[in-house]
């Protein structure tokens, strides 16, 4: 059985003295694993960072197996692109490793995270732009997941305008005014959630991450008994100390 | 191997070395009887000098390389700059540049990086004692010796953002063209680096 795809990199381990077992995620197969003989190489290591684009060919006896990967030269090298810019990398691997916290192997599923995922890293040099785009990649994970908010209307009357908040149990949005008395335990919704024309302002930015940093760990993570990883609040801390989203 | 070919002091022997980094169950085979072959020459003294090792080294509690001396030979060694220290990922990497002897001055070692992948924070690696020793200590440059790998440039930041506080210069290692590198060979990432570290 073979098959060839573009991927992007999601981690890679070690296995024996000079092999790694890469972990990527596929354009149309999902999340995929494979041996690669002498990835573990000097010369080689380096495209196996995560991150990177590249093409892959599978073979293996059986879809389930393991498998063996053969690849290409990277067709993007991001990590290295990365490496000098805190932040930049820090999102990269917070990135890769939620990615690799919520697809399972195998699962085809995963393909609709690829095509959002390589623009967003494709965006990572460009530091005035992929927060905000963070926050929709992460939006975007809870619906392709099964996990998505529904902020069409508000829960409490129906009417689809003035929706600024969303109900930390039932993920649905809520027109403020119409729940002054729950407000406070409500989660913000920033506008340019709902309206991809609005601007994202630090704090937009802020209260987007808050609502799907919570809809991430009290849903998705929590449907595979994980805690949310540390690397996504040790982002979240340093764009707050950077100023790119408000306290 | 049965037993009948070889005892059970041979085959543990050979597990053993099998253990080893390079080594697997064929290669171990002959390093056993290499040694076996050459006993009093080889057998006995690799086994002594194990046997002192085993007994002697300590993990020096200052930076954490390897010695039989506590503080180690580097961190006691009065000649050294005591202004400058070189944060490494492990011992191997303090190995190297004192084999490059290129820097003089005084090391850490952190054990490890960053990783989410193995679900290694801030506090499994030595960060916190890091920061201790830079606070109290009489260093003026902190140069990060990390990998430059994704993990290991993560980590060299959020050293940098922990040492802030403490007001001493942090540098890191360049990355670029190897010497004797040519550039039609490197990959387009170290390509870009270079250029932008251009000087």
């Amino acid at each position: 059985m073979n098959w060839s795809d573009e991927a992007i990199v999601l981690g890679a381990r070690r296995f024996g003295e000079s092999g790694l077992i890469l972990d990527v995620l596929t354009a149309s197969r999902g999340r995929r694993s494979g041996l690669v003989y002498g990835g573990a190489s000097r010369k080689k290591r380096a495209q196996y960072e995560p991150g990177n684009s590249v093409s892959v060919s599978w073979s293996g006896r059986l879809e389930d197996q393991l498998g063996r990967f053969d690849v290409a030269e990277s067709s993007r090298d991001r990590a290295a692109r990365l490496l000098d810019t805190s932040l930049a990398l820090k999102a990269l691997a917070t990135i890769t490793t939620l990615l690799r916290g919520v697809l399972d192997e195998g699962d085809a599923a995963g393909s609709a995270l690829y095509g959002p995922s390589l623009l967003l890293l494709d965006m990572l040099e460009e530091e005035g732009v992929w927060p905000a785009l963070y926050v929709r990649w992460e939006f975007g994970m809870l619906s392709a997941l099964g996990f998505g908010l529904d902020l069409s209307a508000c829960a409490l009357t129906g009417e689809n305008d003035g929706l600024t908040h969303v109900s930390p149990k039932t993920g649905r949005a809520v027109r403020g005014s119409e729940a002054e008395e729950y407000i406070d335990r409500l989660l913000p919704l920033p506008g340019f959630l709902i309206d991809s024309a609005a601007p994202a302002t630090p704090g937009d930015i802020a209260n987007g991450l808050r609502l799907t940093g919570h809809f991430l760990g009290e849903r998705l993570f929590a449907a595979y008994n994980r805690q949310l990883p540390d690397v996504r609040g040790r982002l979240v801390a340093q764009m707050q100390r950077a100023g790119i989203i408000a306290d | 191997m049965s037993e009948r070919v070889a005892g059970p002091e041979i085959l543990r022997m050979i597990e053993l070395i099998a253990k080893l980094p390079g080594l697997g169950p064929r290669s171990a085979r002959r390093v056993a009887l290499h040694l076996l072959k050459r006993k009093d020459g080889l057998l006995v003294p690799l086994a002594e000098a194990l046997g002192e090792a085993a007994a002697k080294i300590t993990q020096c509690q200052v930076c954490g390389n390897f010695d039989t001396i506590q503080p180690c030979a580097v961190c006691s060694a009065p000649n050294r700059d005591e202004t400058t220290l070189c944060v490494v990922e492990d011992v191997p990497d303090l190995w190297a540049l004192e084999r490059a002897g290129a820097f003089r001055g005084r090391y850490h070692v952190l054990g490890g990086v960053l990783s989410a992948l193995d679900g290694v924070g801030p506090d499994d690696l030595s960060i916190a004692k890091l920061v201790d020793r830079v606070t109290g200590g009489p260093f003026t440059e902190i140069i990060l010796a990390l990998n430059a790998t994704v993990d290991g440039q993560t980590t060299a930041h959020y050293i940098a953002e922990q040492l802030e506080p403490a007001g001493v210069t942090v540098t890191r290692l360049a990355h670029g063209v190897p010497v004797g590198g040519e550039l039609d060979h490197l990959d387009d990432g170290t390509l870009a680096t270079a250029l932008r570290a251009r000087r």
